[in-house]
């Protein structure tokens, strides 16, 4: 069976799922951080696969703004999660209730 | 060929994503780290079956150069070693399962019983995802775009460099 357009959405549905997951189940900031990314690839995976079979370059170039975005949202949020660390001495999301450092 | 090639590339992703995510052997945000780069370079090999090359090029540079450096930085500037002593609780698993399949019933379902009308009326692709067109349509029609990006990288830097001062305030 050839690989078509659904073969590579069905791909990015279900990578976008894992990162759900991972941002539902796991605990640890930057493990949720990591599933951020996942599905961040996902929605990359489905805007290439749609760009190639609609003949329309407009969604490359939304990943490359995607990429470009991501890249800044990871540094700015690692840089919170240290400054948070330094206070409070834990990137577990169960030990941060409050909204008070 | 180029079938075998995307099933996988595509096993390959999804597995390695699944180990980001629910690792059973490990708990170690390292391994997940490791396993993230793997997911992203198979993620590059499926562009590159899509013919986006140049995007390709930019998936291995950026997130698996820059953004998975900044990550393992980060965590062994942590000291992360409680993580491995909690348990994930059954009641989330629980019911963090069903949410997850729910909305993934919901793709599923769209894709399978729409995408066929979908990509009934398109035509063979040809696109390739090479720099000369895609730096010409960025450099004209997204130029503004472009500049908004690039402030917005500038806005991160000065936010980043105000956050890592050492009184918070």
């Amino acid at each position: 069976m050839t690989a078509g357009l659904e073969h590579y959405l069905v791909v990015s549905a279900i990578l976008f799922c894992l990162g759900l997951l991972g941002v539902i189940l796991r605990r640890n900031l930057l493990i949720i951080y990591m599933s951020l990314e996942l599905m961040l690839n996902a929605a990359n995976l489905a805007f290439v696969a749609l760009s190639r079979f609609n003949n329309n370059l407009d969604g490359q170039i939304m990943v490359f703004f995607i990429i470009t975005v991501a890249a800044a949202e990871v540094a700015v949020g690692l840089a919170l999660i240290v400054a948070l660390y330094r206070k409070r001495q834990t990137a577990h999301v169960e030990d941060l209730t409050l909204m008070k450092l | 060929m180029q079938d075998v090639l995307f099933y996988c590339f595509a096993a390959l992703t999804i597995l390695c994503g699944f180990m980001v995510v629910a690792n059973p052997w490990s708990r170690n945000p390292v391994t997940s780290a490791m396993f993230l780069v793997l997911t992203i370079v198979s993620l590059a090999g499926l562009f590159t079956l899509l013919h986006a090359f140049f995007l390709a090029a930019v998936q291995v540079l950026v997130y698996a150069g820059a953004v998975m450096v900044l990550f393992l930085f980060v965590i062994m500037l942590l000291d992360l070693k409680e993580e491995a002593r909690r348990k994930i609780r059954g009641f989330g698993m629980i019911s963090g399962g069903i949410a997850v399949a729910a909305v993934f019933g919901i793709i599923f379902k769209t894709l399978v019983f729409d995408t066929p009308r979908l990509s009934a009326g398109l035509s063979a692709p040809n696109l390739e995802g090479v720099t000369k067109p895609l730096g010409e349509t960025l450099f004209t029609r997204y130029l503004l775009p472009f500049e908004i990006l690039s402030v917005l990288l500038l806005v991160a830097m000065v936010g980043v460099i105000l956050l890592s001062k050492r009184d918070l305030r």
